[in-house]
Parts: C-alpha cells; sequence; structure tokens
C-alpha cells in the first residue's frame, strides 16, 4: 500500500491557485524531498498532509489525498488523530517551554496516556531514535531551552516520533542550523526512513540529493518533475527542472 | 555570468585547446614517420611537456569545481567527461611522442617506402587525425551525432592495424635481415590503433554529456 497517494490536487488561498492538479504517490520508507523556488507550493503540499492548512481561512482544496489508503480529507476524520499518524517538523525548532523530559512525553499524554513507566519508555527510545539520548540521559529534567539549536531541533523530531507516526513532514528542518548540527539530522533522516516514511521540503539542493530516494520539483504551483533523486540530479527529463538545480533558474 | 558557469567555460576552453594541441602532435608525429623527418619528431618531444601541463591543469580544476561548486545533472556530466577525455588526450599524446621517439631513436632506420604505402600507413594516419577532429568538432559544437561516426571509423583503423600485421608479417618472411626495422614500424599501426580506440572513448564521453547515454561496452550502431 502507498504511504501518501495525492491524485489532482488543486488548492486555492482564497483566489490565488497555489496548488495545481498535483498527483503523487510515496511509498512506503522512502524519503522524499520538495524542491522548488520560493512560493512555488512546496511547503503547501506538504502542510497539506496533515490538514495545516485547515487552519487558514479561505482556503480550499480539490482532489484526494490519501495517507495508507484513508481519505485523510474525508469528512468523519479527526484532524487530532490524523496528525498521530502523520507528525511533522518546522524549520526553526519549537520546543515547550518545558524539560527535555516533558517535551516528548508531552504528546503522549495529550493523548490520553497515563502508564508513566510506558511514557517514560517511549521518551527513551523516541530520544535514542532521534541521535540525542547520549547527549541528554543526564539531564533529562533541564530546561529543552538549554539546548542547542540543533539538539532543540532533535528533541523536536524525538517529540514527532513519540506518538509513533506513519509519516514525518519536515519543512526546511536543517535551515536554521550549522554544518554541524545539519549533518546530524541528515544522518538521523538516513537512519530514520528505516521505520517511517519521510518528507521533507528544503532549499538545499545537496541536502535533497544527500538524503532522499525520490524528489519533486514544483514550479508555480505545478509538480513539475517526481523520480528517482539520482536520475533528478544526474539527468532531469524537464529543462525547467535542470536550470533549478543548476542555479541557472530565473 | 555565474561563477560556476565561469569556471566551466574555463574548463571548456582548456580541453578544447588541448584538443587542438593533441590534434597536433598526432599530425607532426604522422608526417614525422611518414617521411622520417627527425626535426618534425623533436617538436613533437619538446611539445609534450605542454600536453602533461594541461592534463594536470584540467584534473585539478575538475576536482575543485566538484569540491567547491558540486555541479549536478549537465554540468555534473560535463566536469566527469572532461575528466576522462582529459586521460584520454593524455594517452593519445603518450602515442604521438612514442612514434616521434621511434624517429628521433633511429634516424638511420630506413623503411621501405612500398611497404609503408602498401600497409596503408598515410591512410590510417589521416583516419586517427579525422577521428580527433571530428570529436573536437562534436565537443565545440555540442553536437553529438559529429561523434557518432567515430564509432565506425574505429572499425576501420582496426582493419588498418589487422591488414598491416598480415603485410609486414609477409614482408619480414621475405626480408628477415630486415625484421628489427618491421617490428619497430608495426609499434607505429599499434599506436595508430590505440589512438583510435581512445578517440571511441572519447566519443562516449561527449554522448554521455550531451544524451546522458552510457555507450561503453555496448553495441554503437
Amino acid at each position: 500500500m502507498l504511504t501518501i497517494d495525492a491524485k489532482n490536487v488543486d488548492f486555492y488561498y482564497s483566489e490565488f491557485h497555489a496548488l495545481k492538479n498535483i498527483s503523487l504517490e510515496v511509498e512506503q520508507n522512502k524519503v522524499v524531498a520538495f524542491i522548488g523556488p520560493s512560493g512555488c507550493g512546496k511547503s503547501t503540499f506538504l502542510r497539506l498532509m496533515n490538514r495545516m492548512n485547515d487552519l487558514i481561512d479561505g482556503t480550499r482544496m480539490t482532489g484526494s489525498l490519501l495517507v495508507e489508503g484513508e481519505d485523510i480529507y474525508a469528512p468523519n476524520v479527526r484532524v487530532d488523530e490524523l496528525r498521530k499518524k502523520v507528525g511533522m517538523v518546522f524549520q526553526k525548532p519549537n520546543p515547550f517551554p518545558k524539560s527535555i523530559f516533558e517535551n516528548i512525553a508531552y504528546g503522549l499524554r495529550v493523548n490520553g496516556i497515563k502508564d508513566n513507566s510506558f511514557i517514560e519508555q517511549r521518551v527513551v527510545e523516541s530520544l535514542k531514535s532521534a541521535a540525542l539520548w547520549d547527549e541528554v540521559k543526564d539531564k533529562l529534567k533541564k530546561s529543552a531551552f538549554a539546548l542547542s539549536g540543533g539538539q532543540q531541533q532533535r528533541l523536536c523530531i524525538a517529540r514527532a516520533l513519540a506518538i509513533s507516526p506513519k509519516v514525518v513532514l519536515m519543512d526546511e528542518p536543517a535551515s536554521a542550523l550549522d554544518p554541524i548540527s545539519t549533518a546530524k539530522i541528515e544522518e538521523l533522516i538516513y537512519e530514520l526512513k528505516k521505520d517511517y516514511t519521510i518528507i521533507i521540503v528544503t532549499h538545499n539542493m545537496q541536502q535533497a540529493s544527500r538524503v532522499s530516494d525520490k524528489t519533486a520539483y514544483f514550479y508555480l504551483g505545478e509538480l513539475v518533475e517526481f523520480d528517482d533523486t539520482t536520475r533528478i540530479f544526474t539527468n532531469p527529463q524537464k529543462l525547467s527542472t535542470q536550470n533549478y538545480i543548476t542555479g541557472r533558474f530565473g | 555570468m555565474r561563477h560556476l558557469e565561469q569556471e566551466l567555460k574555463a574548463l571548456r576552453q582548456d580541453i578544447i585547446d588541448m584538443w587542438k594541441l593533441v590534434i597536433s602532435q598526432v599530425s607532426t608525429a604522422g608526417d614525422a614517420i611518414l617521411t622520417f623527418d627527425k626535426d618534425l619528431a623533436v617538436q613533437v618531444s619538446m611539445r609534450e611537456k605542454k600536453v602533461d601541463a594541461y592534463e594536470l591543469k584540467i584534473d585539478n580544476d575538475c576536482e575543485n569545481i566538484i569540491a567547491l561548486n558540486q555541479p549536478v545533472a549537465v554540468d555534473l556530466r560535463f566536469v566527469l567527461a572532461v575528466l576522462k577525455i582529459n586521460s584520454n588526450l593524455e594517452r593519445i599524446a603518450d602515442f604521438a611522442y612514442g612514434i616521434s621517439r621511434l624517429v628521433i631513436n633511429h634516424p638511420t632506420l630506413i623503411l621501405d617506402a612500398e611497404l609503408a604505402v602498401n600497409a596503408n600507413l598515410s591512410q590510417m594516419i589521416e583516419m586517427v587525425k579525422t577521428m580527433l577532429s571530428q570529436g573536437l568538432e562534436a565537443l565545440e559544437n555540442e553536437n553529438s551525432s559529429i561523434a557518432t561516426s567515430i564509432f565506425n571509423e574505429d572499425g576501420q583503423v582496426d582493419n588498418y592495424n589487422n591488414e598491416a600485421a598480415k603485410i609486414i608479417a609477409e614482408y619480414i618472411q621475405t626480408y628477415p635481415d630486415r625484421a628489427y626495422a618491421c617490428l619497430q614500424f608495426i609499434s607505429v599501426f599499434r599506436k595508430l590503433e590505440r589512438i583510435g580506440d581512445h578517440c571511441s572513448n572519447m566519443a562516449e564521453e561527449i554522448f554521455f554529456y550531451l544524451d546522458a547515454k552510457v555507450l561503453k561496452h555496448s553495441p554503437k550502431q
């Protein structure tokens, strides 16, 4: 079964036609990179996958978007349940003003889990999965704000993993980080794809080529090309894709 | 023009200049062996270092472009193709140098002019010069179709080489006292045959760069 199956998706911000007839399939345990110039629609499309755009007035979507075979825009879908399945990590690390431990436990508690030993176990597992455990295991009760930017971002990834999602959406997760922290996030993405399907929006071409299995190039709201990353970065089929990735664009 | 485009443009000019120099080396070495003109052979020998300098510079420039600019798509294919063409051109120049050394080291070696004619030496030299020029033209005009004929011509160069071996073997049987000169002579054909192979390799690289096709180890028709 496909993890993501978008068919003929159009999306509007009031009158503005932001996404035009997007169809795209994502297989399980793959990393897909969305690339394209600012305003091309890649983040808009990413945010459709856990209905983050619902929060914006005047938006409208047509077409269908399935996550693990379920139409996530069907009337009976509970958005809080969807977001358990589809986690998200944002450009700027956004830890809660709580301890490191509580940042991760919070999502579990909100979802009704009261078993403290289970919560403790998930916190440890999530921190290990996010490659942060060794750095924070002795200071779990300290504020998350005491961590570096790169550590905070990995904490946010751990927080997303704690509720066992199927898909992790990442919107430029390393753009605010230094090269060492960026490398750790990229290594982490590589490890995480064993257990999760990951979709990452990035402006960094080298990052897209390093971490992803497939790459989707968006331009002016259209999906111009979607193919294996090796092919996109060695022999793209569309001139527009080539011009963008080689920096000749515009 | 962006910085990377400037770097690629300079690299392109360098490989074109090197290519022209190597054509000149092969042409002069060919004239030297056909006429046994030692002065021409010395010219080739003296210019060999210039070819080596090009090779080192182009290698270094490719390494820097990859490390500093991380080219992708057509730019990456161009840099990779230039790297390989660079090695092939250097080897071709080595063969031209080898032919010139033969003339320099054996100034009294007299070859039977009729044997050179019968073995099609002149035609074989012209053929590899044509192949080299076509390869350069394909790169300069970014037109892979120009390179297509190189694969056929490589086959013809192989035929010339095989025929020459038979003709020279018969000649040795007739004139056994000239065997040493003939063995030197046959190495010239072998070098020209290898130049043909390198031209074919470079044509494959031009296809890779322009059409993203890998033609290595596959039928070229």
